[in-house]
């Protein structure tokens, strides 16, 4: 930095522009932050809105509209029906359970397969006929920019004829192999960055090199795994190809069930709004405290 | 990549496996495999009508390959010992890729040269090129196309976007933990809550609170009406959830930027822009490669908002491929001649990112 003296006319110059970046760089920041929230702040309102205060355009709680429990009412989950039965509730829980279920499986899975084969391609070297580290390496990757639509209608008529339909399983492994790749991505970055000595060393104390990877290669990297399943997490979570189109009645997931009220006539806004946030809240909870693993496992890969 | 020379992890395996034990490996591998057969063959002469009886569905085939997949992976530590325990760590990845992409893909291929329909009674009926043919005259597929082009090309927009926010993040500020979660809230919802959110909602003509915000300026609001608008709706909604993705990446990368050549040129009496212009961008390049190919990638499989907002709509004028396909399966039941359309777009894709990954590949590699 310049050395500022206090009363020079180049000084105040100097300290006008430091000024004024600081107002533009926190002005930019400001605006950003407020397109990111409003619309989660809007839809979280919202569902505690009633016709007239959608109507008349009311923003703010307790200033412009008094909250209502109405938008909950109607999933069954506002104070005074929680202790009620309710068929819309059980209706709501059974596709979130679903949800849970799912991408929390999948995503299991998927980190498990993914490990593994990460780990292998970062330490040997393979021979799958024509096929080197590289080349396999590329195979997984490369599944990545397979289109789901392509493969929806073939496993549409596989799992018609194999009775998996409808199903959690059915979803649970094609979202596995929907995020095989990120993981793979994610954890082979993980290993290359673990230096084999350690691994040598456990080799040479007697393990296997199962045993080396269980005991000596996983703990450490448990973080880049941890950071793998939350995107993974993330990503079951939110899909809704394949849930609508392999999904009916038993197996559906939460965007499905949101999408198939929004298609719905008449605007039912206080209830779409709770149905939203409560599919939406889980994963804004989940980014509030896991935001570093979320941010480690995407740049990784980025920065080699 | 670079460890395809040999081991990076070196092992001594000495290993002696009797030939019982050898032959036991072998023979579990395909005596599964010919279950599987076996039971395939039955199976399939049963639905035919050959055979009176059979199973009910095709599940007990689906056991019995899974029951081959574990016998080859069991089979690689009993035939290979030490050796096989290697192939083990890719193996199961491996099967589990093959076994769900590349039998769907044959299977797929073969449905899209028939007349499938799955509300005609006949099912599948080969009819050579028609399906072919009829692509050929379906305007509304080239339409699709033409649109991904135009959402393939909004990438750049949300790449200018994205880096402006990482430098933003990057920069002395306070509250840098609070301002990175709530840049990456958007990513963390899923693009059917955002259709309701802002497309159906913040969106609505007469209620929503930015046709509002319109209307005080005097401006009618019509945001899903003429075709250019509603696709720039759904580019900015799209841009809305999926920049943070290109953000944190960007972001990763200014981190690790060295401190002392960005300083060097600011000793140099570089101004921001030019220290910019001549050092970061050009170190970035990198980064900014790998963040917009993972961001194209994911693009081409845009569906979820256009499903939810527009249906295509107005007129197919928001259309992504796999939405239309989507429809055409979901409205029409047409299971042949919508695989067809997958698979020439599958094509074009595999074309497209190679082409793509050879033009940056010399971008993607740091400048020395």
């Amino acid at each position: 930095m310049t050395a500022v003296f206090k009363d020079h006319d180049a000084d105040h110059r100097v300290k006008t522009k430091w000024w004024a970046s600081r107002i533009a760089i926190y002005a930019a920041l400001l605006t950003w932050a407020v397109i990111c929230l409003f619309p989660i702040f809007w839809t979280i309102t919202t569902s505690f809105k009633l016709a007239p205060d959608v109507m008349k355009g009311n923003l703010i709680p307790w200033v412009d509209f008094t909250p209502r429990w109405k938008g909950w009412e109607s999933l069954g989950m506002s104070p005074r029906l929680i202790g009620e039965v309710s068929t819309v509730r059980e209706e709501f829980l059974k596709r979130f359970w679903n949800s849970t279920i799912v991408s929390l499986s999948a995503s299991t899975l998927a980190v498990i397969l993914g490990s593994l084969a990460a780990y292998g391609l970062s330490r040997f070297s393979y021979r799958f006929g024509f096929m080197r580290n590289s080349d396999i390496s590329f195979f997984f990757l490369s599944q990545m920019i397979l289109p789901p639509v392509v493969l929806a209608l073939p496993f549409l008529v596989l799992y018609k004829s194999l009775a998996l339909l409808d199903s959690r399983v059915g979803l649970i492994l094609l979202y596995t192999l929907m995020v095989l790749p990120i993981v793979i991505w994610i954890m082979r970055d993980q290993f290359q960055g673990i230096p084999v000595e350690l691994e040598e060393a456990a080799l040479v104390d007697g393990l296997g090199i199962w045993g080396a990877f269980l005991q000596i290669v996983l703990p450490i990297a448990l973080p880049g795994m941890v950071a793998a399943f939350i995107l993974s997490l993330v990503l079951c979570w939110n899909e809704y190809f394949f849930a609508a189109l392999l999904t009916a009645t038993n197996a559906t997931t939460l965007p499905v069930m949101v999408a198939s009220q929004t298609g719905s006539q008449g605007i039912n806004w206080w209830s779409m709004a709770a149905l939203s946030s409560a599919a939406i809240l889980p994963l804004v909870i989940v980014a509030i405290f896991l935001e570093k693993y979320i941010i480690k496992g995407m740049a990784a890969g980025a920065v080699k | 990549m670079s460890n395809t020379e040999g081991d990076l992890l070196h092992t001594v395996t000495a290993d002696n496996i009797p030939d019982a034990r050898r032959r036991f490996g072998k023979a579990i591998v395909w005596g599964s495999a010919l279950l599987v057969a076996v039971l395939a063959i039955w199976q399939m002469a049963f639905e035919t009508g050959r055979i009176a009886s059979g199973f009910q569905t095709w599940r007990p085939v689906l056991y019995a390959y899974m029951l081959w997949a574990t016998a080859l992976c069991a089979a690689q530590v009993i035939v290979n010992g030490e050796k096989g325990k290697r192939t083990l760590f890719v193996l199961p990845a491996a099967l589990f890729v093959i076994s769900l992409v590349v039998f769907p893909l044959l299977f797929a291929l073969y449905i899209s040269f028939t007349d499938w329909n799955l509300a005609s009674p006949n099912g599948p009926q080969p009819n050579g090129w028609d399906n072919m043919r009829q692509m050929w005259n379906d305007g509304f597929y080239w339409n699709a196309l033409k649109n991904m082009v135009y959402y393939v090309l909004a990438v750049s927009v949300e790449y200018v976007i994205a880096f402006g926010l990482a430098l933003l993040l990057n920069a002395q500020i306070r509250a840098r933990k609070f301002f990175r979660v709530v840049f990456l809230l958007p990513l963390m919802l899923s693009p059917v809550a955002v259709s309701w959110m802002i497309g159906k909602s913040m969106l609505e003509i007469r209620f929503g609170p930015i046709s509002r915000a319109l209307r005080e300026f005097g401006v009618e609001p019509s945001f899903f009406g003429t075709p250019e608008i509603a696709r720039f709706m759904i580019m900015a909604m799209d841009a809305w959830t999926f920049i943070p993705f290109m953000m944190i990446m960007l972001l990763a990368g200014l981190q690790a930027l060295p401190r002392e050549v960005i300083e060097a040129s600011k000793v140099d009496g570089a101004t921001g822009w030019q220290s910019f212009r001549e050092v970061i961008f050009p170190l970035m390049l990198p980064v900014s490669v790998t963040a917009i190919v993972i961001r194209i990638i994911f693009k081409l499989k845009l569906a979820d908002i256009i499903i939810n907002v527009t249906s295509g709509g107005p007129g197919g004028a928001t259309d992504s491929v796999t939405s239309f396909i989507f429809r055409e399966y979901r409205d029409r039941s047409n299971v042949g001649y919508g695989t067809l359309l997958a698979m020439v777009y599958l094509v074009l894709i595999v074309i497209f990112v190679t082409l793509l990954l050879k033009v940056v590949s010399r971008w993607m590699e740091r400048p020395a």
